[in-house]
């Protein structure tokens, strides 16, 4: 294994005993990139250690121990010294790799200090690699890092698994900041070397780190099916000219089936036992996936689920997802009365669908009336192609 | 290394002002049995409930001269109501006692502070 797959696949693990035992993120990180700094001069020479990742802990250790020995002479850090000096296993643990996750992803530290002090120290990516994928410069990324390890530092957030009756919210927080980093990447097209969407990549690969650590968690599996199925569209989202194309336009067969079956086999597990937000996302995800076309997609089912849905995260947006469903089901009529009822200013999908609905049931004024609405709000721009292009037909008609 | 935080309570006065006697007796004592909880288990180290915010006076320097007006700091709404000061090991643990504060119920919101320790002001 080359010394950066090593980095890549234990960087994130490493470090996570290492801030156990040096109690001190930054100093960790510093102790963690000494030790590779010197495997890429000595291993070519010397050969390659017998335990790779045990070789780098122990030789960070000793720098932190050698860090912490110049930093002070006084008493006060007495007691790090022996913590350090203690013999501790040369593997990492993959319990600590859990508690880097539990306090990188702290409610207490703001949002997009969370996301990054998570892809920095957890995932091992460079500041210059996530400042590159979330289009900002390295220095606004720095800040946010120092922000994040100030507050952990000054706010006493501990080095911990939570509790069990803790876990459950925590997780949903760990699980927030995965998800975004996923749709931060899903939500986009190209960059450079890291492109925005090995974002999602290295969602996929953190929540199935979180799979392996907390096996039992249905909500985890849920995450991670939910996102493997989004992502097995991801190529038949875009046409040609990098636009958006709906859900019913896509090219089925350009979809991904490895991940579609990956994503499909964790769906009944994660809905065991009363089925979390992530879980029933997943279900209706793998619903899509596995239907042959648009009309063949079992719509009575997905509105159930949106049902479901909705009762847990009240939500117009959903509310308008399931009147779709519901008029695909049931038929246009149905789905309309449920659309009458939703409030979603300024949302074009709104009008849209409802265009859409009035034009099946034949009521031509007043689709074309919706589409209006729909045309003044939409802003991306094939998908107001699409809805200019209705707009014609039924003013020709 | 144990920490000390400093759980402020806020509350809108105008509202506390309106509600029935009796409810406001109950939350006393709520906050109070509460409070006597974290003195019984060590972890209290002082707490007091103070006066509505329009009992306030405010010291500012403005232009060389030394200011006394009337009235708290700042015009909110929602207001210093009262403070603990507690002991213990980290933020998690801060945040369940904080929790368990009865106000949350009535409207209050609790915001918690680390004290600085020692010297160690800022890193």
């Amino acid at each position: 294994m080359s010394i950066e797959e090593l980095h890549r696949q234990h960087y994130g693990r490493i470090l996570a005993s290492l801030i156990r035992t040096v109690r001190d993120i930054s100093l960790a990180e510093d102790c963690l990139q000494e030790a590779f700094a010197l495997a890429i001069k000595r291993w070519p020479v010397e050969g390659t250690p017998a335990n790779p990742a045990g070789w780098l802990m122990t030789t960070a250790r000793h720098k932190a121990i050698d860090h912490i020995r110049h930093r002070t002479m006084a008493d006060a850090k007495h007691q790090d010294m022996v913590a350090l000096s203690s013999p501790a296993a040369s593997t990492p643990e993959p319990v600590d790799t859990l508690r880097l996750i539990f306090t990188c992803c702290h409610p207490a530290i703001a949002l997009e200090n969370r996301i990054a002090l998570t892809l920095r120290t957890v995932c091992g990516l460079s500041v210059e690699e996530i400042a590159r994928a979330f289009l900002v410069p390295p220095a606004t990324l720095s800040q946010r890092l120092v922000r994040a390890k100030t507050k952990i530092k000054l706010a006493g957030i501990p080095y911990e698994v939570p509790a069990d009756d803790e876990l459950a919210e925590r997780l949903s927080a760990a699980l927030h900041v995965i998800y975004l980093v996923f749709n931060e990447g899903y939500s986009s097209t190209v960059g450079a070397q890291l492109t925005r969407a090995d974002l999602s990549a290295e969602a996929i690969r953190l929540c199935r780190q979180l799979r392996e650590l907390l096996p039992d968690e249905r909500e985890v599996a849920g995450l991670l099916a939910l996102m493997l199925l989004n992502d097995s569209r991801r190529s038949a989202r875009m046409d040609t000219d990098g636009n958006l194309v709906l859900l019913e336009h896509q090219d089925r067969s350009r979809w991904d089936r490895a991940l579609i079956s990956e994503g499909t086999q964790l769906v009944p597990f994660s809905m065991g036992g009363g089925p979390g937000p992530y879980a029933i996302q997943a279900a209706i995800a793998a619903l899509h996936c596995n239907a042959p076309t648009s009309e063949q997609t079992d719509w009575p089912q997905i509105a159930a689920l949106y049902t479901i849905l909705g009762r847990q995260i009240p939500s117009p947006v959903i509310e308008l997802n399931r009147a779709v469903a519901v008029a695909m089901a049931e038929g246009p009529a149905v789905g309309l009365e449920l659309i009458e009822k939703i409030s979603l200013p300024g949302y074009h999908r709104l009008p849209a669908t409802k265009a859409d609905l009035l034009r099946r049931l034949g009521r031509n004024r007043e689709a074309i009336a919706a589409y209006r609405e729909a045309l003044s709000l939409v802003s991306n721009e094939i998908e107001r192609r699409f809805l200019e292009q209705r707009l014609a037909e039924l003013q020709r008609s | 290394m144990p920490m000390q935080y400093l759980l402020l309570i806020y509350w809108d006065d105008s509202l506390w002002a309106r509600i029935p006697t009796s409810d406001r007796n109950r939350i006393h004592q709520a906050c109070g049995a509460w409070h006597e909880e974290l003195v019984q288990t060590n972890r209290s180290r002082g707490a007091m409930g103070l006066q509505p915010a329009a009992t306030a006076t405010t010291l500012r320097e403005e232009s060389g001269r030394l200011a006394v007006t009337d009235g708290p700091f700042a015009e909110t709404r929602e207001v210093l109501g009262g403070f603990e000061i507690i002991e213990c090991q980290h933020l998690d643990e801060a945040i369940a006692i904080a929790k368990k504060f009865p106000g949350l119920r009535d409207g209050c919101t609790v915001e918690i502070r680390p004290t600085v320790a020692g010297n160690a002001c800022q890193d």
